[in-house]
């Protein structure tokens, strides 16, 4: 369908962006094959900015999902180059045993407290040009441009794949921007202590929404794409999540039956 | 005399308030500066006493690099007199005899030959002695006023009379007990000094200056297969004062390029002042660090992946302070708080996070649980709905609970029933409720930490 002369174009607007020229390589897919369509290269593009930002509930009350998809992130982008994350926290109450069943390995994670949101910039650019890390990941508020464009400069000069776990407003340069919303959690297996479906969790469910893509449009609500994701304990990756309530349930004879 | 007293003999006289801790304060700066004579210097703790307080240098071996002592006393005088300061020195074996002739001696000769402190101390006052007010006027009342008549009186009568220090005082000021200085600072093993013809103050200098000498103390500590962890430049000004600038390094290292870059951070704000005498480059705490082949080191770490990690973590931690930065370890606890220790910056081993639970854990930790009201159907069942932060959350599902309690040697209060619970946004939370029902107080709720 494309003539030559676009494959040149688009070859040489993927250098100028610093990516790799045929657009395989250097990503890291997230193991979902329907994001992983969408992403250029099939995956997150590496030694770039990208940023994920709680999705706002309306009420104010902090919530775990966006740093739950910047662990998995972060955990499968460590495993694939086997090198350290570096994690520039701005309160200390990461939890360790939470992060490693993300798969995020506490071997192969390095935390930063800074002493404020400068020294914290300074400290994820310098982190940046370490080519001895994986990712840097930096808890923000509100980088101004000027910032972000360091950081993407910095990220693009060493390969260091850059994060930014965003509360504030977007920043400009960063190559995707992901919000991510918590979920109603999957199925789980009912107990009858308490009314059918009121205990057990499932699995962690996230809505994912790609708001920004670089070298991708956005469809009529505005954002790339939007899925509802799972975390597998047991293959510890991503996977589609099937809504809940759309399935019909089975017959209480066949289940009993199943059991038996 | 006191100060009515005083006025009405000199009429125009200036009075200054006695600033005991800024006198000692000066003495031990001026220590510091002395230490360009010698390591071992400190000052004397006599400042309270009538004689005044001074300095001690144990110049054991130092005073041939000024030609002889006698050089060195003019040379040490000479440059406090141009700070302005008027000062007394003596050269002896023994610190008692030198603080002795320094203040009660001949000024016109200073140093005292070897073995000479038994002749010139005997016609020194009693005073002399670093003994206190009463036990020398008690001496002087008996009679005895010289060190000469104290040392040939006999010993047990004198301890019985005044107690033990007269005599030991007397015999350390002879020599025949030993009296170490501690000096202000612990002596270094390794370390080399700069002193310029020309005090310096440019930036540019100071940085090479600097930079010579950590290439010739990383030769050193390369003859001994060592590697610094703790560096310190101290930098001595022309006004007699010390600056010292430290840093330290996560692994033992020997890159004199690395140490010049996280130098020269403090570097920058360095105040030169009048110009810069002297540069001292001491490695305050070194480890062993074999030789290496450059390439060797290359291959192994799969590109220069290791060594920049190691200068990144160097940088950080001279910035923010290398507390600041840390690695999760998993401690044998089942306290979620407890559970978790951070480890030091040293690779840790590869099964590092074997040791965590595989129930679900939260991904934020708050570092003191918060009270939450929660209302619970029944006793021992998850809360239908609680209220944290001003905020009411429903309920929708949970699982739990899970009774966690601290090792029973810990006096901690009752064990936690932990319950994973999901709200209407699909927000979840981890709960405690702490306390048993029928048991005095009625349980409390807890959040205690956020799911993803």
């Amino acid at each position: 369908m494309s003539s030559p002369s676009l494959i040149q174009l688009r070859a040489r607007i993927a250098a100028l962006e610093g990516q790799a020229a045929d657009g395989t390589t250097g990503g890291l897919p997230l193991g979902v094959a329907e994001i992983d369509a969408v992403l250029p290269g099939g995956g997150l593009p590496l030694g770039v900015l990208h940023e994920i930002a709680p999705a706002a509930l309306g009420d104010g009350v902090l919530h775990g999902a966006a740093l739950g998809f910047a662990a998995v992130c972060l955990g499968r982008l460590a495993r694939q180059q086997e090198r350290t994350v570096l994690w520039v926290t701005a309160a200390d109450d990461l939890y360790a045993p939470g992060l490693a069943a993300l798969g995020l390995d506490a071997q192969r994670l390095l935390v930063v407290r800074p002493r404020n949101a400068a020294q914290a910039a300074w400290v994820v650019e310098e982190g940046l040009h370490c080519r001895g890390l994986a990712a840097v990941l930096g808890e923000t508020w509100g980088l101004d441009g000027t910032a972000a464009r360091r950081l993407q400069l910095a990220a693009r000069a060493s390969g260091v794949t850059a994060f930014l776990l965003n509360q504030g407003r977007a920043a400009a340069p960063a190559v995707t921007r992901w919000r991510v919303a918590p979920a109603l959690g999957g199925d789980a297996p009912d107990h009858g202590a308490l009314g059918p479906g009121r205990m057990g969790l499932g699995a962690w469910r996230w809505r994912l929404e790609l708001c920004h893509c670089r070298g991708r449009g956005w469809g009529e609500d505005g954002i790339v794409g939007s899925w509802l994701v799972e975390w597998n304990d047991e293959a510890r990756r991503l996977r589609m999540a099937t809504p809940a309530g759309d399935r019909p349930a089975l017959p209480v004879r066949r289940r009993r039956m199943g059991q038996g | 005399m006191r100060v009515a007293d005083a006025q009405a003999v000199v009429p125009d006289l200036c009075l200054a308030a006695a600033d005991p801790a800024g006198d000692r304060a000066l003495l031990d700066r001026l220590a510091d500066w002395c230490s360009s004579y010698t390591p071992w210097a400190a000052a004397d703790d006599w400042m309270e006493s009538a004689e005044g307080g001074g300095l001690w240098l144990d110049i054991t071996g130092c005073a041939h690099l000024m030609g002889s002592e006698p050089a060195l006393v003019a040379d040490l005088t000479a440059r406090l007199a141009r700070l302005g300061f008027t000062a007394r020195a003596a050269v002896a074996d023994t610190p008692g005899a030198a603080w002795a002739w320094a203040r009660f001696g001949a000024g016109d000769a200073p140093c005292l030959p070897p073995g000479g402190q038994d002749r010139a101390l005997a016609s020194l006052p009693v005073t002399a002695l670093r003994l206190s007010p009463a036990v020398a006027a008690g001496l002087i009342r008996l009679g005895v006023k010289w060190i000469g008549q104290l040392d040939r009186l006999a010993r047990p009568a004198l301890t019985a009379r005044f107690g033990r220090a007269v005599g030991q005082r007397l015999d350390q000021a002879l020599g025949r007990q030993d009296e170490p200085i501690s000096p202000r600072r612990p002596p270094v093993a390794h370390r080399v000094d700069h002193a310029f013809a020309e005090p310096i103050a440019r930036p540019e200098d100071i940085a090479a200056a600097t930079r010579g000498l950590l290439d010739r103390l990383m030769a050193v500590l390369a003859r001994q297969r060592l590697g610094v962890r703790r560096l310190e430049l101290a930098i001595f000004r022309l006004d007699a004062t010390v600056q010292r600038l430290a840093i330290g390094t996560s692994q033992p290292c020997r890159d004199a390029a690395h140490l010049l870059r996280l130098l020269g951070e403090p570097l920058g704000r360095l105040d030169a002042g009048f110009g810069i005498e002297t540069l001292r480059l001491a490695a305050v705490e070194t480890a062993p660090l074999e030789a290496v082949q450059a390439s060797l080191v290359a291959a192994r770490a799969g590109g220069d992946g290791v060594e920049d990690m190691t200068h990144l973590l160097d940088a950080l931690g001279n910035r923010l302070g290398f507390d600041r930065i840390h690695r999760f370890a998993a401690r044998p606890s089942h306290l979620p708080e407890r559970a978790v220790q951070r480890a030091g910056l040293a690779p840790p081993l590869p099964q590092a996070d074997e040791g965590f639970v595989r129930a679900r854990r939260p991904l934020r930790l708050l570092g003191r649980p918060e009270p939450v009201q929660a209302v619970a159907p029944v006793p021992d069942a998850p809360p239908l709905l609680f209220r944290w932060r001003r905020r009411t959350h429903r309920i929708r599902r949970a699982e739990g609970p899970e009774r966690l309690a601290a090792e029973w040697w810990r006096a901690e209060r009752a064990d936690r029933d932990y319950y994973c619970v999901e709200d209407e946004a699909g927000r979840r939370f981890w709960l405690f409720r702490q306390g048993l029902w029928g048991e005095g107080e009625p349980p409390r709720w807890f959040l205690h930490g956020i799911f993803p």
